[in-house]
């Protein structure tokens, strides 16, 4: 068990270019904490700088409060989990997992590696294929054998480098569940690098967005989604993602290519110095006016547009809408587009509708659409103008005390 | 998908290929049970039925025995030294260029492959001199030296290949779970390497223990001469007679090694062994 602190990380390469940029990370004891963001902005680099493969080209990173630059990985106690499992093919499952234990000679006798092997195989339903090669197990097997040597010697933290990208969707979601409860059983501080934002969402306690080597938003789940602080955090956050709506402010209402749209006096004021305004709407705000409740209709402003097409789920339906913005904005979305590794944006707005909705594409339609959660971006400088640091602050006080919680039953059980 | 018809197909170009290659072996061994006097028969088999020992006999207990025995035992060890040297080098050589970033990688890849391919009949004339003056000349290390030059640049190319496809990742996944660099190499890119060394020895042994023209421009005398050369040297029974019978003999013991070879490596030739290491 240890925390991991990172002060002021940089690494620089041969031509001097920062692949990771004055990253500070705290992380507690038994905390789970997900790096995420697009290919290339760093987050592999900084898990292999925390378990000593990678040189520190600055900076301090602090492993129990121990200053940790220089220490041979073998000295870190880390256990990690590499995406190509990277299992040794000349050797069994079972001395696959016992092989940390081997190299630790003397301290384990053969009992206890037996012991501890069967336990660990025990845990992650291997037993039955404890004397067979790598190469004669399935993906997800494999997969569970390289837990199984990370969890077998009760390392400090786990690093995990994108373990499931090579499994299928539906493995996936398995593995994904059983990571989650195993970390909570063994409350050990686990690193997670990844680039799908559903691993992201649904295992961190924090989640780190980094772009370009650099840390943009550290924080709950619930709070980057809900309270992201710029304009990068909160388009790569979220599937569909968010919305970017050009928008020029008048009084209370904001003139958008879809309509006029109010919003509250104490949002307007914090946009009211630009000329143009980028509005973050997540397509559930949407939502098909004739559905929306008469209480709720208040709280939110309703427009008419026409949708190109939808798509039937069977529990919701994605509309779409066409918009054409001016020039500038297309070529700003376009690069925030480049920056989340996506292809060129489709200046398109996405909307979640009520799957018993009858609004077809081709035909102008009535929405409605909440006010009360959009924000509003500064276009050059991609900040949040609207953000609630308190709200925010709250959210992730909140995981905070469910995380506390969920590991205090997981040890009462066991 | 292969259907029936393919199969035949290639079945049928299977035994074609086979036919071709292993004619010339065939008849050099119903050659070598012929007596003398049945080597003209033009018969493919030899005509007495049962066929005769004498060539073998020849060779080793009888008058070529000096010729023959000696020419084995040279063959051998200078091969295999030859090959244990290659191998060594190349397999540091190899590990290098796969591993490292190092300026001068690509200079030392392609100065191999231009030694590889400079033609070995226009060097042996300088080199005959050049041992004769410091007194290489007829020695094992004047025909080892010559032997690394062919061996040593297949040996960097096929090491260096191989070595490229293991994973680097188990080196690092080893460091983390607690081994030295050194443990690390031992215990997780050895056991991967090995096959790729073993296939690397094979060829190499091979390329030396068949060289003809440095084993018989380089030697004078039974202390050096190599069994290809040595089998010019074989002379019948009589002036009139061709020691082809002999020749025939010699060439299928000399062969017996190879295939030997060939059959107890098979095993660790096994290309499939990093299969699993890595996703799948």
């Amino acid at each position: 068990m240890a925390a991991i602190t990172l002060n002021n990380i940089v690494k620089k390469y041969g031509d001097g270019f920062p692949a990771v940029n004055d990253v500070s990370i705290d992380i507690a004891d038994g905390e789970f904490v997900i790096l995420v963001g697009p290919s290339g902005c760093g987050k592999s680099t900084i898990l292999r700088m925390i378990v000593g493969l990678e040189d520190i080209t600055s900076g301090e990173l602090l492993i129990d409060g121990e200053r940790s630059n220089d220490k041979a990985p073998r000295d870190r106690n880390l256990a990690m989990v590499f995406q190509n499992y990277a299992l040794y093919p000349h050797l069994t499952v079972f001395e696959n997992i016992a092989f940390p234990l081997r190299l630790a000679k003397g301290k384990h006798k053969e009992e206890d590696v037996q012991k501890l092997v069967t336990e660990a195989a025990t845990m992650l339903e291997l037993t039955d294929h404890l004397q067979r090669k790598p190469a004669n197990l399935s993906g997800g097997q494999r997969q569970r054998v390289a837990m199984g040597r990370a969890i077998v010697r009760q390392a400090d933290a786990f690093l995990f480098d994108e373990p499931l990208s090579n499994l299928d969707a539906k493995l996936r979601g398995q593995m994904r569940s059983e990571i989650s409860q195993m970390q909570r059983r063994l409350a050990t501080t686990s690193v997670y690098v990844t680039h799908d934002q559903t691993e992201a969402m649904t295992l961190g306690d924090r989640v780190a967005v980094l772009k370009k080597g650099e840390l943009q938003q550290i924080a709950s789940p619930r709070e980057l989604y809900e309270q992201p602080v710029n304009l990068f955090v909160a388009g790569f956050i979220g599937s569909p993602s968010m919305n970017f709506l050009p928008a020029s402010l008048e009084g209370n209402t904001l003139k958008t290519t879809l309509g006029n749209i109010e919003i509250s006096p104490e949002k307007a004021a914090k946009g009211k110095d630009l000329p143009v305004l980028l509005v973050g709407v997540r397509p559930e705000f949407f939502e098909d006016a004739s559905l929306v409740e008469e209480h709720k209709l208040q709280y939110g402003s309703t427009f008419t547009a026409e949708l190109t097409h939808t798509e039937w789920l069977g529990n919701e339906q994605y509309g779409y809408i066409n918009f054409d913005p001016a020039p500038e904005v297309r070529e700003m979305l376009n690069s925030l587009a480049r920056d989340m590794d996506a292809d060129e944006l489709r200046p398109q707005v996405v909307v979640t509708l009520d799957a018993a909705s009858k609004i077809r594409g081709g035909r102008p339609a009535d929405l409605w659409l909440d006010t009360r959660r959009l924000h509003l971006f500064d276009p050059k400088t991609g900040e949040n103008l609207t953000l609630d640091a308190a709200e925010g602050a709250r959210l992730t006080e909140e995981a905070n005390a469910e995380r506390a919680e969920e590991i205090e039953s997981a040890r009462q059980e066991a | 998908m292969t259907s029936g018809k393919q199969k035949i197909t290639w079945a049928v170009i299977a035994v074609l290929v086979l036919l071709y290659a292993l004619f010339p072996v065939a008849s050099i061994l119903s050659t070598s049970f012929k007596s003398p006097s049945d080597l003209t028969s033009g018969k493919f088999l030899p005509s007495s039925g049962a066929g005769t020992l004498d060539n073998y006999k020849q060779i080793l207990v009888g008058d070529a025995q000096g010729l023959f025995l000696s020419a084995l035992r040279n063959s051998i060890g200078i091969a295999l030294i030859a090959t244990f040297i290659a191998v060594v080098l190349a397999t540091l050589c190899a590990y290098a260029i796969a591993r490292l970033d190092f300026p001068g990688k690509k200079v030392v890849l392609t100065t191999a492959l231009a030694v590889s391919i400079f033609p070995v009949i226009s060097i042996v004339t300088p080199l005959f001199n050049l041992w004769r003056n410091i007194g290489l000349y007829d020695t094992w290390p004047g025909l080892i030296i010559p032997y690394l030059s062919l061996t040593l640049p297949i040996s960097i190319w096929t090491l260096a290949a191989f070595f490229r496809q293991i994973p680097w990742e188990l080196e690092q996944a080893a460091q983390v779970d607690g081994a030295t660099t050194w443990q690390a190499f031992r215990k997780a890119i050895v056991p991967l390497a090995a096959p790729g060394v073993f296939t690397t020895a094979i060829i190499a042994f091979f390329i030396a223990w068949n060289d003809f023209v440095y084993g018989i421009s380089l030697t004078s005398t039974e202390t050096a001469r190599t069994v290809p050369a040595a089998l010019a040297f074989f002379t019948g029974a009589s002036q009139f007679e061709a020691p082809t019978g002999a020749i025939s003999a010699a060439a299928i013991i000399v062969t017996i090694p190879v295939v030997l070879l060939v059959l107890l490596f098979q095993r660790q030739i096994v290309s499939g062994l990093t299969q699993g290491a890595v996703k799948g």
